[in-house]
């Protein structure tokens, strides 16, 4: 329903409430008061986390849309802004600050190598892209990406919050005890994912040598 | 100011007959020492040659040779040009070499980073780990034979790529479909994780003094995701009460394999890869590994090229520094204000770099011989206002802001980071070293490019202590700016590259050590060739790293807090520390 027909609602509003009372609906509430106030976890991982620096910085000034306040304690971010390049030695901290984090909550990755590696892709530390491990909202392309793409990025990222509906979203899902616990990788030989420990084992011992 | 040492000439091996000769392959220069002599040598040069500046400690692999060496480049600090020094032992496990930390105590993480990334044990090491990677980690990466999950072929180009021009994902091509690779019969429900045991063993133990009160040390992690520690450093801190008594830095959180993918890559496919190393000043870097490749090329650079370089290479400087003081501000508390100061600027220079480069900060803009392109027209005007008129009057505004700031100066005057002593024995480089009184930089001491030809001064301060770090940025964005008006004044027109732009470059075998004063100490490149299109060995030293060595000396003794400052006064940049 639009706004329009939201405030047109078929019977005579008396004149001292005209222009007082608004009729919305719950979603749209809390989709426009999640959207205008999310709140980073304060940690960069690389080059990106420069360009995410002069987004708040003074040209860019990333408070015009109710960005700014950066967290440096994942207890109170709600968006984990993902800014480089990820590596097997951080990889299981990073899953761990996401598990953190209480929801609702939102990753961006943001650049080439928190896409899909970037440039480093071929790397033995390097892990192949954040959304391995955990769920990705948006991805940023950029090598790194201007301040004006991340901004175009989270301007996406307030777009999809916008489109939620409460009774969809996955963390008020009563089936679900801990919906998004993402378990932490174990560092090996390799980097090991506790989800994949029956596989890595069969193709070790299927491996030939 | 230093004056260049009329050096010697240099006869290690009529010194040391038997245990040194000189390294008589062609391309390169130096002297192999004999592994059993390499302290009563490396003191010698140290002692009576003078060479107390050891930079970069590093290993190359022969493998068709069966041999690996370790290469060390040592300097005089009152200038001049380097002495290469070699071990050379055989390729078979254990590998051993010496350590030199008895010798020059800044060598200490470079051998764990040749341990770590090669596998060549150090004997008599204070503390042989693992640096980069975690304890448990299959195999040495930068040795010949070992391949990584993705690995497709020895030297780029690959052939899927071209000519054949089929491009498969590499996750097809492994086994376990992803960036990941396992011993045969690996059993992950097996595995014990080494921890954290052996860098928590490594920090000092308590012990109760006698007839003192009964009180306890307690171990502090600090990092890697922390608003103070400049991306994802890591540190374990011993504290009693709020005084440091131990300090075990923690990295490799952000090793991205440069040496690996250097060595698959042709050297001209490195030069977008270091713009990522220290990614404040991509100008910087691209400088350093030109300098390097160029020497063993053997070509001369562009008239007009030598001044765009210089000039993108100063203003990088400027906008590092004022990062630097903004950051610092970040640091002691003084959330943001000084940072959108700079921040301010810095756009400004950034978007010099976007017109010339087209990029804001990987910039991929010099070339072996030159740069890509010619300034485009109006940036030069444009430098021009920034450097005579806006930024002199802004580096002003800083001073006045800061310096007499009460809060900024009880914060930083009297808190010690390092004498000039340790500074030069911890092989520390780049403003930290000059804040602490040592006139050294490479831009005098070495010159590279046409820095001869300009009319400045190296900055210094006495004390060493937080304050005169500060102090000193603010003096060398001064200095910088003298050199880009002189500079600005004599560029000459004509061409930007010598001979054809290539996408091949042709190298001559031999090996090859080009540094440059990066805005955080010597960044050098050591690059071997064997004539083929890639490097045989790339190695990066970058300023950060080698630096860091001396952080736990910096900081015992001094409070928690300040351990904060002193981080950031040594401003390191992760891309370039863990590489």
């Amino acid at each position: 329903m639009d706004n329009e027909q939201l405030n047109s609602p078929g019977y005579d509003i008396p004149d001292e409430l005209k222009n007082v009372v608004s009729i919305t609906t719950l979603d749209r509430l809390y989709n426009w008061g999640r959207r205008s106030s999310v709140w980073p976890l304060m940690f960069g991982l690389a080059c990106c986390a420069i360009e995410m620096i002069a987004a708040q910085a003074s040209r860019y000034d990333m408070a015009r849309f109710g960005m700014e306040v950066m967290r440096p304690t994942p207890r109170q971010a709600d968006m984990m802004l993902v800014s480089g390049t990820v590596t097997k030695k951080m990889v299981p901290l990073i899953v761990r600050l996401y598990n953190q984090m209480p929801e609702p909550k939102y990753v961006v990755a943001m650049g080439a190598c928190a896409s899909g590696g970037g440039p480093f892709k071929e790397g033995y530390n390097v892990v192949a892209g954040i959304d391995k491990f955990l769920p990705v909202d948006v991805y940023i392309p950029g090598c790194p990406p201007t301040p004006q793409a991340l901004i175009h990025g989270m301007i996406k990222l307030q777009e999809k919050i916008d489109k939620e509906s409460l009774s969809k979203v996955r963390w008020y899902d009563r089936k679900k005890e801990d919906s998004v616990y993402i378990p932490v990788p174990v560092l090996g030989p390799d980097l090991m994912d506790p989800r994949r420990f029956a596989e890595i084992k069969a193709i070790a011992a299927a491996k030939e040598g | 100011m230093a004056t260049p040492v009329t050096t010697a000439t240099l006869d290690l091996a009529a010194r040391f007959p038997g245990a040194v000769s000189a390294d008589a392959r062609p391309g390169y220069k130096g002297w192999i020492v004999e592994k059993d002599k390499l302290i009563e040598v490396s003191t010698a040069i140290r002692d009576e040659f003078g060479y107390d500046h050891l930079t970069a400690v590093t290993g190359v692999d022969y493998l068709p040779e069966g041999k690996m060496e370790v290469v060390y480049h040592a300097f005089k600090t009152t200038g001049g040009p380097v002495l290469t020094f070699k071990v050379q032992v055989p390729r078979v496990d254990p590998v051993e070499v010496p350590s030199v930390t008895p010798v020059w105590p800044g060598a200490e993480f470079q051998e764990r980073e040749a341990w770590d990334l090669l596998g060549i044990k150090f004997t008599n090491h204070p503390d042989l780990r693992r640096i980069l990677l975690w304890e448990g980690f299959e195999g040495h990466p930068l040795r010949k034979d070992w391949k990584e999950a993705f690995y497709e072929e020895d030297a780029k180009p690959f052939k899927s790529r071209w000519p054949e021009g089929k491009h498969v994902m590499a996750e097809e091509k492994n086994p376990f479909k992803d960036n990941i690779n396992f011993p045969k019969d690996f059993d992950p429900e097996q595995w014990v994780p080494e921890g954290e045991a052996a860098l928590y063993g490594a920090l000092a133990r308590y012990q109760v003094q006698e007839g003192s009160l009964k009180t306890d040390h307690i171990v502090i992690n600090m990092g890697p995701q922390h608003p103070s520690t400049h991306g994802v450093f890591r540190a374990a801190v011993t504290v009693d009460g709020e005084t440091v008594v131990s300090l075990k830095p923690v990295m490799g959180y952000l090793h991205r394999n440069h040496d690996k993918i250097g060595e698959r890559n042709t050297f001209l496919q490195n030069m977008p890869f270091t713009d990522r190393l220290d990614y404040f000043n991509s100008m910087s870097n691209n400088f350093g590994y030109a300098v390097a490749v160029e020497k063993l090329m053997n070509i001369q650079v562009a008239e007009r090229a030598e001044y765009i370089r210089v000039i993108m290479a100063e203003l990088s400087r400027i906008q590092n520094h004022l990062v630097f003081i903004g950051m610092l501000g970040n640091d002691l508390g003084m959330m943001y204000t000084p940072a959108l100061y700079a921040f301010e600027e810095r756009e400004l220079i950034l978007d010099i770099f976007e017109a010339v480069a087209g990029s804001r900060m990987m910039c991929n803009y010099y070339r072996f011989g030159g740069v890509v392109r010619d300034l485009p027209e109006g940036v030069l005007e444009k430098i021009k206002g920034l450097v005579f008129e806006r930024l002199p009057g802004k580096a002003d505004e800083l001073d006045r802001m800061l310096t007499e700031n009460e809060v900024f100066v009880a914060r930083m005057k009297g808190i010690k980071v390092i004498n000039a002593e340790d500074a030069i024995r911890y092989s520390i480089t780049g403003p930290v070293l000059r804040a602490a009184g040592v006139p050294y930089d490479i831009r005098r001491a070495d010159p590279y490019s046409i820095y001869d030809r300009f009319d400045f001064d190296i900055p210094t301060r006495p004390n060493g202590d937080l304050m005169d770090n500060y102090l000193l940025r603010l003096d060398e964005i001064r200095q910088s700016l003298r050199i880009l008006q002189q500079a600005i004044k004599q560029i000459p027109e004509g061409p930007v590259m010598t001979g054809k732009p290539q996408y091949q470059v042709r190298v001559p075998a031999g090996e090859s050590y080009g540094r440059v004063e990066s805005p955080k100490g010597e960044l050098a490149f050591y690059v071997v060739s064997n004539g083929k299109p890639n490097p045989f060995r790339y190695h990066v030293r970058p300023a950060s790293f080698v630096n860091i060595t001396a952080l736990e000396k910096m900081c015992v003794g001094t409070k928690i807090a300040d351990f904060i400052a002193i981080l950031g006064v040594i401003d390191i940049v992760l891309g370039e520390l863990d590489r």
